[in-house]
């Protein structure tokens, strides 16, 4: 996808706002050459307040539920941790700090959009797909249904429509991506969030920031960005105060997911030579056995 | 050289009271399944966002392909290398293989969200070559074609010159008594082809049905999760493959009150004992290798299915198959061969099920009454199959004691059937 039309201003003003303005990182040249880069999210759950207009936006973006803005605001949904389902590609959880209680960790979940996604590894029709704008699409007209992108994602995001009987899809989030390569906006979790929290840029300009942020609050961040070089990198990138594993997320090597089958796949089967050279062999020994036995 | 006994079609009827109870366990099958495509996956299965894959990939679809592998391993010994004497044991295994990885197709439609799309992996546009399950389902596909070609002598021997279709159809008598004999012509002379195809074929996919779950290492238990994954579901399809012609013949057997082919049996049971013998210690060794043997005495639900799975499947049926004695008798033989069927199914039932861990998870999964009243009709629909295509076709050999009549049955019925197969 030639991304173009991706909203600068966006990145822009946040970038702004938190001071970073004059940054070289912030430079508005969008050079031919960048465009093979994809785009990203920096969640800063540091910044998050539990607002969960994230998942307003995107339930009303992706016309997932009519619920209005008021069917968002109940808190008690947090005593729990939640999972995305079918009707929510993104949640928000709340993680209480024993240290301190009267401040808690408030963490928004969806498709981290994978450099190397599991889901499309997986896929045997082709119908989750690595865009190069750094979204991970779905085509509910190529798939079967199988769900081994279920079984394959890391992170256990895709959900299914169990209950549509007819044309059940694999739901997660979609990076927005008709809104955001065609539209020409930011994703509709983006454009809502009140405070800093969501960041959308260039993954690496996104780096950039995350470093500067932590460089510049060392006592506020853990310094680590969470997706850098997990299984091979995420576009959606977070910073943290505290271990991840206490907030829900799990930890990762560096080795990407497709790298524990592909190599194997092709290498058993390359260009079909090994079961040719079988295929000849048992096709020879059943000539010459035979031909043993007549004498 | 000794002549193998040549099959016949089964002379009994089809109305018993195990076909009768057969059929309704397959029709309540069926009903479930109904529902199924009226409601939803949602509504009759306990899958999750987390279990995405249950009762119906684990055992209709995986067990279901590795123990059809009886109908490869069967052709490789007596149609490849030659041993004639097994021959007896082809026809009821290719069978077996055919209707096995048809109800494997028939679950997985169950199993698939958008079941309309199963034929979607052959559109070029569409194939994804570095999807494991792509390989898989390129090569079932293939695979299942091939079974049927490969059966097809055995519909020509059956029709050939008794074609007798009723009514108006009659004038097709002719046409396709033609066709079945040119049929017989050509594959007779390329059978081989199909043959030696047929066991790569099942080589490739019966080892990427291992290499699915490769995908998954920060779900998968230590216990069964290692990247030679891929050979040990190809070693243990090899064991079951064996084991099953060995179990299925005897039950054939004792259901159709017919005297046990022991010279035969007492003989093949030796491969199942080799290639038992090798998967098991590529088992032992790998756990070894990997120093994953704790988590087998943590106590918890996996390690006992893996216990279970060692000790029951692979330990003790190789005990028995080291022993003459035990190979000799039909009830020692009966009751080893069962033992690794057994232990196959629980290999895949855990690799499937039990070893996959998901995060997330609110509970374990456990299948549904629907999702089991499904699978076990399909096991019910799979030996009502049997039963019809006994019944029809020259499956079965015949009794080395035959009636006077039954031999002549042999005799006009099969001239040419051994030489016609592989030429
Ligand atoms: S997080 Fe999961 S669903 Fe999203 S791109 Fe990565 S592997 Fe695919
Ligand atoms: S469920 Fe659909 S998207 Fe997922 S792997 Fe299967 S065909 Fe692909
Ligand atoms: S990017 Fe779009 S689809 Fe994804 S969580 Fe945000 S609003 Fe939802």
């Amino acid at each position: 996808m030639e991304n173009s039309t991706f909203d600068r201003r966006q990145f822009l003003c946040r970038a702004g706002a938190v001071g970073l303005a004059g940054l070289s990182l912030a430079q508005p040249a969008l050079a031919a050459t960048d465009i093979a880069e994809g785009y990203g999210v920096l969640v800063d759950t540091t910044e998050c307040i539990g607002c969960r207009k994230c998942e307003y936006a995107c339930a009303k973006s992706n016309e997932l539920s009519d619920l209005p803005l008021e069917g968002f605001e109940d808190r008690s949904v947090f005593n729990e941790p939640r999972r995305m389902t079918a009707d929510a590609y993104t949640v928000v959880n709340r993680y209480d700090d024993t240290a301190h209680p009267e401040r808690p960790t408030f963490i928004k979940v969806q498709c981290m959009h994978c450099l190397k996604p599991a889901c499309a590894s997986a896929c045997l029709v082709g119908a989750l797909r690595p865009q190069s704008n750094g979204a991970v699409t779905y085509d509910p007209w190529k798939c079967m249904g199988c769900r081994y992108c279920m079984v394959a994602c890391p992170f256990q995001v895709p959900a299914y429509e169990y209950d549509h009987a007819l044309t059940p899809k694999v739901s997660k989030c979609s990076f927005c991506f008709e809104r955001v390569s065609k539209g020409g906006k930011a994703p509709a979790c983006v454009d809502i969030c009140p405070p800093m929290c969501l960041t959308f840029a260039k993954r690496s300009e996104l780096l950039t920031l995350a470093r500067e942020k932590v460089k510049a609050h060392p006592e506020q961040y853990l310094d680590h960005v969470y997706g850098e070089h997990e299984l091979g990198g995420t576009s959606w990138l977070y910073l943290t105060s505290r271990p991840v594993t206490e907030l829900g997320l799990m930890e990762f090597g560096e080795k990407p997911i497709p790298e524990y089958t592909e190599p194997l796949q092709h290498g058993i089967f390359k260009h079909g030579v090994p079961p040719m050279l079988l295929f000849g062999l048992l096709a020879v020994a059943t000539k010459t056995f035979h031909h043993k036995e007549d004498e | 050289m000794s002549v193998p006994s040549h099959p016949v079609s089964l002379r009994r009827g089809l109305l018993t009271p195990g076909v009768a109870v057969l059929s309704c366990i397959a029709l309540t099958g069926l009903v479930v399944a109904v529902y199924r495509f009226v409601f939803g996956l949602g509504a009759v299965t306990n899958l999750t966002n987390q279990y995405p894959w249950g009762l119906w990939i684990g055992v209709d679809v995986a067990s279901g392909v590795a123990l059809a592998a009886g109908g490869f391993t069967s052709a490789a010994v007596a149609h490849v290398f030659h041993r004639r004497k097994y021959e007896v044991l082809v026809r009821p295994a290719l069978l077996t293989a055919m209707l096995g990885y048809t109800f494997a197709v028939i679950g997985l439609m169950a199993d698939l969200g958008r079941y309309y799309n199963i034929w979607h992996p052959l559109l070029p546009s569409m194939w994804q070559g570095n999807s494991v399950l792509f390989e898989v389902a390129m090569c079932v596909t293939i695979y299942l074609n091939v079974l049927y070609i490969e059966f097809m002598p055995i519909v020509c021997e059956r029709f050939i010159g008794r074609v007798g279709l009723p009514g108006p159809l009659r004038l097709l008598n002719g046409p396709i008594d033609v066709m079945l004999r040119i049929a017989r012509g050509t594959l007779s002379k390329i059978m081989f082809l199909f043959i030696a195809g047929g066991v790569v074929l099942s080589c490739m996919h019966q080892s990427s049905l291992g290499s699915l779950l490769l995908i998954a290492p920060y779900k998968m238990s230590p216990l069964w999760y290692t990247p030679i994954m891929p050979l040990m579901f190809l070693l243990s399809a090899f064991a079951a493959g064996f084991a099953m012609v060995v179990f299925e013949s005897l039950l054939a057997s004792w259901t159709f009150g017919r005297k046990p082919e022991m010279p035969v049996l007492f003989a093949y049971s030796r491969f199942v004992a080799v290639f038992l013998g090798v998967y098991g210690v590529a088992r032992i060794s790998d756990l070894m290798i990997r120093e994953a043997w704790g988590a087998a005495f943590a106590g918890d639900a996996a390690s006992y299915m893996f216990l279970a799975e060692i000790g029951l499947g692979i330990a003790l049926p190789l005990a028995m198959l080291f022993s003459t004695r035990v190979r000799r008798t039909p009830a020692g033989l009966l009751t080893a061969s069962s033992l690794v069927v057994f232990g196959v199914l629980l290999n895949r039932i855990n690799v499937f099920l039990v070893a996959f861990k998901p995060p997330y998870a609110k509970a374990p999964y456990f299948p549904s009454v629907p999702e089991i009243l499904v699978t076990v009709g399909l096991v019910a629909g799979l030996v009502l199959a049997y039963r019809v295509c006994v019944t029809v076709f020259p499956v079965l050999p015949v009794e080395e004691h035959a009636t006077d009549e039954a031999a002549e049955t042999v005799q006009q019925r099969c001239p040419v059937q051994a030489e016609s197969y592989v030429s």
